[in-house]
């Protein structure tokens, strides 16, 4: 499946967005994730399918202003 | 003592995090500030980083609150989707809500800034608007649910100061119950000092502190110059005038020539 993952486009097997995050080796409950612009809630990953074209953010704590 | 959204806070500075020299002299300088409220952000993590795990990890050990902002979004849309993925990472729903509507400028979206602290104050969100001193638009901004107000008193990162110290004035004479946080230009302690004395409830500053060539001790000198500000304020400032007046009594004064 081809997606947009923070801004670079990747082709992955997942197909959910929990499997994405495994599969990317992103770990840890710091992050948050948006598809196509809206969050993703943390408990609904594992049930969030993906489709082609999908554009994911996966973003954490950052210093900020 | 401050209260902003029911919650008492025992500082009136609230301090950015970005650009320090390093984590440990954030951490210093966060101290010696006393303050009590830090802002953060959310950014893109790398695949496999743990750049995000650290930060937080280090912001946690701080012990102030934390209030997540939405820099740098664009739009509507980027600024509320931002703000609820703030309050799932950093389990607030303190919200610093920047619409920018200029690259140059980073001057507010004023419209997108109403219409995202609308939807985010419907939603449950404690919203601390990032505004310009339009009258107008704080009227708006409060219709739309915000009970805090931050305008600037110039560009983010100018370091020039109160450089409208008239509308400034207004605003807090037109919204006299509602806290007022100056947020975005403040260069020296004594710019902080100023729109303390003016009855502004707090200041909010970034790159004044972490850019200065000492950043704990600037810290340290911007917190002192917030509260005395304040007391100035409190205590009833001397309003100028034209004439000198003598202070020292001229009745009984000797005759020696």
């Amino acid at each position: 499946m081809k997606l947009m993952v923070n801004g670079e486009a990747r082709e992955i097997a997942a197909t959910t967005l929990a499997e994405l995050l495994a599969a990317l080796d992103y770990e840890g409950d710091w992050l948050a994730t948006a598809v196509n612009g809206d969050l993703v809630h943390k408990a609904n990953r594992t049930e969030f399918q993906l489709s082609d074209g999908d554009r994911i953010e996966i973003l954490s704590p950052m210093q900020g202003g | 003592m401050l209260e902003l959204y029911g919650t008492e806070l025992s500082s009136r500075l609230l301090l950015g995090t970005a650009q320090y020299p390093s984590p440990a002299i954030l951490a210093d300088a966060v101290k010696a500030s006393g303050t009590s409220v830090v802002t953060v952000s959310l950014r893109r993590e790398m695949a496999g980083g743990r750049a995000g795990e650290q930060f937080w990890s280090l912001i946690r050990s701080l012990g102030a609150r934390i209030l997540p902002n939405t820099a740098g979004c664009l739009s509507v849309k980027e600024a509320v989707t931002t703000a609820k993925m703030a309050r799932e990472v950093f389990g607030t729903n303190w919200i610093k809500l920047e619409v920018i509507g200029n690259h140059d400028t980073l001057q507010p979206d004023v419209f997108g800034l109403v219409e995202a602290a609308r939807i985010l104050c419907e939603d449950g969100f404690a919203v601390f608007p990032y505004t310009t001193d339009d009258l107008i638009v704080a009227e708006r901004l409060l219709a739309a649910g915000c009970k805090v107000l931050m305008p600037w008193c110039a560009p983010i990162g100018s370091a020039l100061g109160p450089i409208n110290i008239m509308a400034l004035r207004s605003m807090r004479g037109y919204f006299p119950g509602v806290p007022l946080i100056v947020d975005a230009g403040l260069g020296r302690p004594s710019h902080a000092a100023t729109v303390m004395e003016l009855g502004f409830d707090a200041v909010l500053l970034n790159t004044a502190v972490a850019k200065a060539a000492y950043p704990v001790g600037m810290a340290r000198a911007f917190g002192k110059a917030v509260e005395a500000g304040r007391e100035a304020h409190a205590s009833g400032l001397l309003e100028p005038r034209d004439v000198a007046v003598p202070s020292t009594p001229t009745i009984g004064r000797a005759v020696l020539s």
